[in-house]
């Protein structure tokens, strides 16, 4: 039996990184907020560079307690498309190319989020990573962690619900 | 309008980025606060739809109901958030306002209970429902 040939590394990479920016860059909210998403493999972490425009109290000066609610559920919503995505788009079932607005996969709708303000945010950037806890036809379970110096101290957290877009299969 | 308030506005109104949002104080008055939000083509979440992100509508309620902290009658001297969850009753409709009421119905020496709904130009039902819980720093 012959082994299929691995794809070339930079296939892959086109393929796997065109589609997150497709999905990452069609979403104005997180242009305004200025979102960063980086991949390692299938995992993404989400960055958001400070700026001044964050922030809240400007006495402390501290990020806006909305601020850090988006920064989770933008991590959250691009997290559970990306898995979501993942399977069709290492099939071949879904081309990166025809990823434009008309053809892009419907994204998840939030049903209830509830954000865990641990700690104050800082005026300096964090990041954040998402865990899908269950992920049915119907809905997810997702939990999202978001750091700024330590990874291991968290700033603020989130646990939420999402309507999961139906297959049109 | 008492100083308190007067003090209140003065606040919400300096946050950059409520300010980056358009947010604007319609009420602030004994623990009830109504700040509107107006619909921006840079809020939104879901390029198909048109539809503002819930996290623009998170960072609103978030505002309000620290708002109605601040002005409830105990004189909070300041506020954090502790907690927020935001339960979305539907899609916010594209080119609307949002308006936020929310209510600060309890205190204790240290926590603030909060509760608020969200709607937009329809009358029909809220878009979002939110209840909060909020750090109460000093009471003067």
């Amino acid at each position: 039996m012959s082994r299929t040939k691995p794809e070339p590394v930079q296939v892959i990479k086109k393929r796997r990184d065109g589609a997150l920016r497709a999905l990452v860059d069609g979403v104005p909210y997180i242009k305004f907020l200025g979102i960063e998403f980086e991949r390692r493999g299938d995992e993404l972490t989400a960055i958001l560079p400070f700026s001044d425009k964050l922030i809240g109290n400007p006495l402390i000066p501290a990020l806006h307690g909305g601020v850090t609610a988006s920064f989770l559920e933008v991590t959250t919503i691009i997290s559970l498309s990306w898995a979501y995505l993942w399977e069709d788009l290492e099939s071949g079932a879904l081309e990166v190319d025809k990823m434009d607005d008309e053809h892009m996969p419907r994204l998840p709708k939030t049903i209830d989020f509830t954000v865990d303000y641990l700690r104050t945010g800082l005026p300096r950037d964090a990041y954040a990573r998402a865990t899908i806890n269950r992920s049915g036809r119907r809905y997810a379970s997702v939990h999202v962690e978001a750091w700024q110096d330590n990874r291991t101290k968290l700033f603020a957290q989130a646990t939420g619900h999402f309507l999961m877009p139906q297959r049109r299969d | 309008m008492s100083d308190k308030v007067r003090v209140a506005r003065q606040f919400i109104s300096a946050l950059p980025f409520s300010e980056a949002l358009n947010m604007s104080l319609e009420e602030l008055e004994d623990g009830v606060a109504v700040i509107s939000m107006p619909y921006d083509a840079k809020l939104v979440g879901d390029p198909r739809t048109g539809v503002i992100h819930g996290g623009a509508v998170s960072a609103l309620m978030d505002t309000c109901c620290g708002a109605a902290v601040m002005s409830h009658p105990s004189n909070p001297g300041g506020t954090a958030t502790i907690d927020l969850r935001i339960e979305y009753l539907r899609a916010a409709k594209p080119g609307q306002k949002i308006t936020t009421r929310a209510e600060c119905y309890h205190v204790t020496r240290s926590v603030a209970f909060v509760r608020a709904t969200a709607e937009d130009e329809e009358d029909a039902s809220p878009v979002a429902t939110a209840t909060g819980t909020f750090v109460v720093e000093g009471i003067k």
